[in-house]
């Protein structure tokens, strides 16, 4: 879309060009299809390679674990382009990258970075994250997932995650679980569960009208017996997985910025070309005014986002600056999405149009990681000191 | 080898262009740039010829304003080993004048091949690749789609309308690249940060005299709005006179 507030001169040379690269691959190799998967109800798994040998697994973590090591705005311009193309996509990227891979680079072993950071950047290993469980979702301190430690110094895993990304389709999954009968949030640690041990199982979610081009399943695991080794060493309490969450929500506020505007090219595409009354409808107020709504919140978005990353490059970024921004661009990209749907009139219902796609993706993200209630109540707590949680 | 491919930073294609107000250039308001296409086709075939042979190196060279560093380091990000610009304030109308100063440059490199693409896709004059190859003295084959290299000696396949042609010349060569060769690949991302280490080489054109000048750009006329000659089979007697004696098609 038009650069109306040359955002491109606040980025360098190589943020542009990765964006330029990303935005290639999407335009010619996931727009295509991804109308079709949506309705088959099927992640195009043959996009993998593809995604992998441009790098944008885990494409902000160091070149010596094989990736590409790239700085948090370029990454976030990564996932912007990618849910350019549908959240979904987008969503296997940050579960691979921010949500397997960075647990691994911060709480992992030397062994295990090098075993699984090189493997998952090229897209051999796909991962998972278990977090979630069928009771615990906005409050995961709740968890019920329990370790045992053997005498052995080895792992027995019990308990069931839910709503999980790529669960069906991981070779590993990175399972959250308190340890050793503690039910306090403290004594939550981190395990890469390779998915084919016996006693780990991972269903399909059906019926899903959102998301539909990416797998989320349901992981059960019963009696898994994990080597000492499945233990992430440095993990430890409840805010090891949230790190990871604000890494992901990071991304997330760019990739929203991605659907909408998608959803606003659309609209504004639609709005010259479709004649009603003698006139192309983007003529009339009510339509421009649609689009003069859908253009500046996606201005302000893609500004927020670019200050975080450049506040994350800093490293003096904090979870609440990721809360204000997930929060406000998953909410500007819903309006927009289904403002643009309606700015398409019938023909925005169509799987031939990407707008309701994207509409009904973004019921999700809003959902997810945190839902918006539960950011606007981080924000609350935030500027007024007390919590409103409990 | 030793292959250097000439490269030019063009609009992208499907904008809707405006004449600026001097009437002799395109208005660059909004407008997105990227390396020609075929100009991609060029530099994928230089690093697959490299890959495949072993030890090489891919040199690309682009004439014009510094801008132009931007097509040499997607370039260099797609894998190309250094670049070179030959810097001057625009890029000139005239293709022996570009012609020239590629020349000055190649000349003495030591290249085993020179690669362009078929045509620069904005101004598709389609000169500069022979016209440097003349004045190099070296064989030229124009829009190859297909490049097999042994022995020091190059066969080329030239697509023509209705029929194909197999031409073969000794290198070193140049060679103009058409569809039908690889297309470019994704510069990586790892590409694009390696590209920033990768040497980029800025000497001033030796432009020789422009002779070709611009005096006006002209947009096509509009379009006539399409007409409903009518619905059914009906339709298609009206339809069919018209097409011939008004469209003029059939």
């Amino acid at each position: 879309m038009q650069d109306f507030f040359d955002i491109d001169s606040a980025l360098s040379e190589e943020e542009r060009a990765v964006r330029e690269s990303v935005r290639q691959f999407v335009d010619e190799r996931v727009i295509p299809v991804i109308g079709d998967c949506y309705v088959e109800g099927r992640f195009p798994r043959e996009i993998i390679p593809g995604l992998a040998e441009l790098g944008v697994f885990g494409a902000n973590l160091p070149e010596e674990y094989g990736c590409a090591g790239l700085n948090n705005v370029a990454y976030g311009l990564i996932m912007q382009e990618l849910e350019r193309g549908d959240s979904g996509i987008r969503s296997f990227a940050s579960v691979q990258g921010a949500l397997v891979m960075y647990p691994i680079f911060a709480f992992g072993s030397e062994e295990q970075k090098k075993h699984y950071l090189p493997k998952m950047a090229s897209g051999e290993i796909i991962g998972c994250f278990g977090l979630t469980e069928p009771d615990f979702g906005s409050n995961p301190s709740g968890m019920i997932t329990m370790a045992k430690e053997q005498s052995d110094g080895s792992w027995v895993l019990n308990g069931a995650k839910m709503w999980i990304t790529n669960g069906s389709q991981a070779n590993v999954a990175v399972v959250w679980a308190k340890t050793n009968g503690d039910k306090s949030d403290k004594s939550i640690r981190g395990f890469v569960v390779p998915t084919n041990t016996k006693g780990f199982s991972a269903k399909d979610q059906k019926g899903k009208l959102s998301l539909r081009a990416s797998d989320t399943s349901e992981l059960v695991m019963q009696d898994v017996h994990l080597p000492a080794t499945a233990l992430l060493p440095k993990s430890g309490g409840l805010k090891s997985p949230l790190m990871c969450l604000t890494q992901a929500r990071y991304g997330i506020s760019w990739g929203v910025i991605g659907a909408a505007m998608a959803c606003y090219e659309e609209a504004l595409a639609y709005s010259t070309s479709r004649v009603m009354f003698d006139k192309p409808i983007g003529g009339f107020q009510i339509q421009q005014q649609r689009l003069a709504i859908m253009l500046t919140e996606i201005v302000k978005a893609q500004l927020v986002s670019l200050h975080l990353g450049r506040l994350k490059d800093l490293g003096t970024f904090t979870p609440q600056q990721v809360s204000f921004a997930k929060r406000n661009n998953c909410d500007i990209a819903t309006d927009v999405a289904r403002e643009a749907r309606r700015l398409l009139g019938a023909n925005g219902i169509l799987a031939e149009y990407a707008s309701m796609r994207h509409m009904a993706n973004l019921e999700s993200v809003y959902t997810y990681e945190g839902t918006h209630d539960i950011h606007t109540l981080i924000l609350g707590q935030a500027v007024t000191g007390l919590s409103a949680f409990n | 080898m030793k292959i250097a491919v000439c490269i030019k930073r063009v609009p992208d294609m499907e904008t809707r262009f405006k004449i600026a107000a001097s009437g002799k250039a395109v208005d660059e308001t909004g407008l997105k740039y990227d390396m020609s296409d075929f100009d991609g086709y060029a530099v994928e075939t230089a690093l697959q010829l490299n890959e495949k042979q072993g030890p090489g190196e891919t040199v690309v060279i682009s004439l014009g304003p510094d801008v132009v560093q931007e097509q040499l380091r997607k370039a260099l990000s797609m894998g190309a080993d250094r670049a070179v610009q030959l810097k001057a304030d625009r890029v000139p109308v005239d293709g022996l004048a570009i012609a020239r100063a590629l020349a000055a440059e190649l000349e003495g490199g030591g290249y085993d091949l020179i690669l362009f693409g078929r045509q620069a896709v904005d101004s598709a004059n389609a000169t500069v690749g022979p016209m440097t190859a003349e004045l190099l003295d070296l064989p030229c084959a124009t829009a190859v789609s297909t490049l097999d290299i042994a022995n020091g000696r190059a066969t080329a396949r030239r697509e023509l309308e209705g029929a194909a042609e197999i031409v073969e010349f000794p290198l070193p060569a140049i060679v103009t690249v058409d569809e039908g060769m690889p297309r470019a690949r994704y510069p990586s991302l790892k590409g694009i940060m390696a590209a920033k280490k990768k040497p980029l080489e800025v000497k001033p054109a030796q432009l020789g005299e422009e002779r070709l000048t611009l005096e006006k750009m002209e947009l096509p006329p509009e379009r006539a709005a399409g007409r409903i000659v009518g619905e059914g089979p009906g339709a298609v007697p009206d339809l069919v006179r018209l097409l011939h004696t008004e469209a003029k098609v059939l």
